[in-house]
């Protein structure tokens, strides 16, 4: 089913297999430029559609190939990276992820950054931050905030752990795996424990002058987690994902 | 290991909808026309999103609504041994720039005004540019979509700067920060431009560029 034709991991566009009989096998019906797109529809119907991948992004179909491990496949048009595939990536995912977690909980509730002022000192915690708008529609950023650095972060990890471990253990999907990962997806842009790291930076920079601020456990924490949180999304192939909850193992 | 493919001879490229196939954006499945719904990720499937256009402007025009306020009401309220002092976004950059911080002022200007306006640009000239002829590289739109794409949620670092320095900066009678009414208007304005640039439908870009005659866009 899946052809390597090329040595690196680009996916050919589907008309090159048209343009090009030697390529393998061609499409039935012989899809053309000039064929009128409902004759298309009906020989696409029968085609096995599983052999195509599409670029969410501009729209390219592809003949599926699926790249080499540590390859990775990407839309000739927009420059999207479609699949990349790497070695032991579930496993990687799921220890990155239980790290997540406890990094998560700890820098939540552990103080952050202590600042000392002629005498006076405040230790804060993540969460102080979270809460620190308060009274009146202040509130709601308050509510906002703390989940965009705590809660949606540390929901995303248990989501993908969730949908993982039964994938990378080679068992039956969870249940209700797919709506999961779904909305794993959908939070993903508004997951901001990176920013915030870098808006701790700013903020330093700027009380510098005023009073002397130490960082706490807390805050070393948070670095690592960063890192890590970056390092999981860079490692996920969503595409594998997904193919690996439609074609479920049956062991 | 990234390989491009250009090398010399361009190969045009069929889109979905010119193959008779909707494509799930979610997890790029491939379905044909007509299909309502993706079969593996349950997202619904819209060969070209028609309202993709009208939901940009409406988000787009949220967020500059509550940009306005973001900008007259203060950002910042300090309280010092014997005076408060209210601050909005540019009054707080002039403020530091007076004292001679210019580099943070500098730094402040820029990802509180520069950037929320050079977006609210960006966005604008996507959603205009991608309904009229004129001949702009796609390339050019492309790396605008991806840069606003990117960027967007990087403006809530000024909500969390504030939201840091209020939780911290909290040492009784002698200084103390709050925060004004500005950041909830702010943090509203990222919101909506956010939601905005991903009700683009990015799709939009490349018809053009095959309705223009399809060109290749890297030379």
């Amino acid at each position: 089913m899946f052809r390597k034709t090329r040595a690196c991991g680009n996916l050919p566009p589907i008309c090159e297999e048209i343009s090009n009989p030697h390529y393998g096998m061609s499409p039935p019906g012989g899809i053309g430029y000039s064929t009128p797109m409902k004759d298309t529809t009906d020989t696409l119907a029968e085609t096995n559609l599983d052999d195509f991948i599409v670029c969410p992004q501009c729209d390219a179909v592809y003949r599926l190939k699926r790249p080499d491990r540590g390859e990775r496949a990407v839309c000739q048009r927009c420059h999207k990276v479609l699949i990349m595939p790497r070695k032991n990536a579930g496993l990687h995912i799921i220890a990155v992820a239980l790290a997540v977690v406890f990094l998560i909980i700890g820098a939540a509730v552990f103080p952050f950054l202590t600042i000392d002022a002629a005498g006076n000192k405040n230790a804060v915690s993540i969460l102080d931050a979270a809460l620190a708008f308060t009274g009146g529609p202040l509130l709601a950023l308050s509510l906002a905030t703390a989940a965009l650095i705590i809660f949606i972060p540390l929901f995303r990890v248990l989501l993908t752990l969730y949908v993982l471990v039964p994938i990378v253990l080679d068992r039956q999907p969870a249940r209700h795996a797919i709506s999961a990962f779904r909305i794993s997806e959908a939070m993903r842009p508004w997951s901001m424990a990176e920013i915030f790291a870098i808006g701790c930076a700013v903020a330093l920079v700027k009380i510098t002058d005023l009073a002397n601020v130490a960082f706490g456990p807390a805050f070393w924490m948070f670095g690592i987690l960063v890192v890590l949180v970056i390092a999981q999304d860079s490692f996920m192939c969503r595409w594998s994902v997904w193919h690996s909850l439609e074609h479920p193992k049956k062991s | 290991m990234v390989c491009m493919a250009f090398s010399g001879t361009p190969e045009k490229i069929i889109s979905a909808r010119e193959l008779g196939i909707v494509a799930c954006t979610r997890c790029t499945k491939a379905w044909p026309l007509g299909t309502q719904t993706c079969g593996r990720c349950g997202h619904t499937l819209v060969s070209r999103d028609r309202l993709s256009l009208q939901r940009v402007w409406a988000f787009w025009l949220m967020g500059l609504i509550c940009y306005v306020p973001a900008n007259i009401y203060p950002m910042l309220i300090t309280k010092t041994l014997f005076q408060e002092d209210k601050s909005t976004i540019i009054g707080g950059a002039i403020e530091l720039a007076k004292y001679g911080n210019l580099g943070i002022a500098a730094i402040i200007l820029f990802a509180s005004v520069v950037i929320p306006l050079g977006k609210f640009w960006a966005i604008a000239f996507l959603a205009i540019s991608v309904k009229q002829q004129r001949v702009i590289s796609t390339r050019f739109r492309r790396v605008l979509y991806e840069v606003v794409e990117y960027i967007g949620r990087w403006s809530m670092i000024d909500i969390f700067v504030v939201a840091i320095l209020s939780a911290l900066v909290q040492l009784k009678a002698l200084a103390s920060i709050n925060p004004g009414l500005a950041s909830i208007f702010f943090a509203l304005s990222v919101i909506f431009t956010m939601l905005s640039a991903q009700a683009f439908d990015s799709r939009m870009i490349w018809d053009v560029q095959a309705r223009d005659g399809g060109k290749p866009q890297d030379e």
